[in-house]
């Protein structure tokens, strides 16, 4: 048995001349929500569709319980479930025809849990899915990924343009999901405040590149924002070792260690500096620190 | 219960869920024997991970200030722990610590800070509706 829901190893992927993914690894453990963060033309969607099997790997491996989602696209799908950023749905159907369509692809569709759904998200069976609202399209869509129960739960940008009633409906689609022994949640966002609440493990894609990847705790208590005072001026202090980003000019800067405070204080010593204080980040100050100011060196290269 | 969570100042989810409980069991909102609400509940309700609120009651299991039964649930430990005057004083150790940088960073010296005590304890204690700050600050 794999404990990896999601192995995916060194990914490739262009569009032309645009290097979409640039060598991205991944490892989603069984169980839990791995959040998969990224401004927008990160490469989110393209590392999504790989693992749906959508896109086939131009070099690299994508392995979705163990299988290759390309050859073996039975054996994957029919234990994902899927919202899409575009909440592709077919139009044209009342919602008691998206459901029983939808319920002819999975064996393993749960009728029941499913009418429940419907009632919960207060969708009118007769009502045709062009004429849905924003959040009542998100629903359904919801609805037919969560039916059949998967182990895996993929949902791309599920939140993105919705209120916050339908993004409170999400959320605790993702929470009941995972409290279910086993089940495992890869969901894409930009939202960083959601993804504080409910991932496990994020990892963050940036020009198709892959700039960080661990447990949401280790994340949040691995960085902190670091205001020092150099003895002389400096003009240009650029990011390397544990600082991963600074700003700042003459004598006065503000860092950004990715090191525990032992280091922090080492450094800053080597560095005849003073510290002037030391103070915890939130997700999004991380993320900007992240990606803010990197060299568009991999995503423009031919 | 009532917690609140914020995203915005870096500090762990689970580690204010904790802070809070202990807060609420230090000052007496949540008494002794009763139970908190499961760890499913009290995720969908702040719309959390459920690891984290896991997490959570396990430290607080581990600091002695709540109980888990076998068949139900979990409880706020019975009776005077040992644990409770530690965490009244830690809890206000937080607040004592804030205070001291306010001051200092005004330029009162300890001593004038000391009297300011004195002097609002005395007022306080003539204002026996003001006594209870937290069913005050509620």
């Amino acid at each position: 048995m794999n404990q990896h829901i999601l192995e995916i190893h060194d990914l490739k992927r262009s569009y032309g001349k645009k290097v979409a993914l640039d060598g991205v690894s991944l490892s989603v453990p069984a169980g839990g929500v791995f959040g998969l963060l990224g401004g927008n033309g990160a490469g989110k969607t393209t590392v999504l569709r790989h693992t749906l099997g959508l896109l086939a790997a131009q070099s690299g491996s994508v392995r979705v319980f163990g299988l290759d989602p390309v050859a073996d696209p039975v054996g994957t799908l029919a234990r994902i479930g899927y919202l899409s950023e575009n909440r592709d749905l077919p139009d044209w159907m009342r919602i008691h025809q998206l459901i029983s369509y939808s319920q002819a692809f999975y064996p393993n569709w749960d009728p029941d849990y499913a009418e429940s759904l419907r009632n919960l998200f207060e969708l009118d069976p007769k009502a045709f899915v062009r004429s849905l609202s924003r959040g009542q399209r998100a629903r359904a869509g919801l609805l037919v990924a969560l039916a059949h129960r998967p182990d895996l739960l993929i949902l791309d940008e599920p939140s993105s343009g919705l209120d916050p009633v339908v993004r409170r409906d999400i959320l605790g689609a993702i929470i009941r999901t995972i409290a279910d022994e086993g089940r495992t949640v890869l969901f894409s966002s930009h939202l960083l405040d959601e993804v504080e609440r409910v991932a496990d493990r994020i990892a963050i894609l940036h020009q198709g590149r892959i700039q960080l990847c661990a447990r949401m705790d280790q994340v949040l208590s691995g960085h902190s924002r670091v205001q020092l005072r150099f003895s002389s001026a400096v003009s240009h202090f650029p990011p390397a070792g544990i600082w991963i980003h600074s700003e700042g000019s003459g004598h006065d800067w503000s860092l950004v260690a990715e090191a525990g405070i032992e280091n922090i204080r080492a450094e800053v010593a080597r560095l005849q500096a003073e510290i002037l204080s030391v103070d915890p980040m939130n997700l999004d100050d991380i993320f900007v620190a992240r990606t803010a100011g990197k060299p568009l060196a991999a995503g423009v290269r031919a | 219960m009532h917690i609140h969570i914020s995203t915005q100042d870096g500090v762990p989810i689970y580690l204010q869920i904790v802070r809070q409980i202990r807060h609420q069991v230090a000052s007496g909102i949540l008494a002794p024997g009763r139970e908190l609400p499961s760890i499913r509940d009290l995720a969908e309700k702040l719309l959390v991970n459920p690891n984290t609120v896991a997490r959570a009651y396990r430290e607080l299991e581990t600091a002695g200030l709540v109980e888990k039964r076998r068949t139900s649930g979990t409880y706020v430990a019975e009776g005077p722990s040992p644990l409770a005057r530690r965490e009244k004083l830690r809890v206000l150790s937080e607040r004592v610590d804030g205070l001291l940088a306010e001051a200092s960073q005004m330029q009162v010296p300890l001593e004038d800070l000391v009297d300011l005590l004195h002097q609002r304890a005395r007022a306080l204690a003539k204002k026996p509706s003001l006594q209870n700050p937290e069913d005050h600050a509620s």
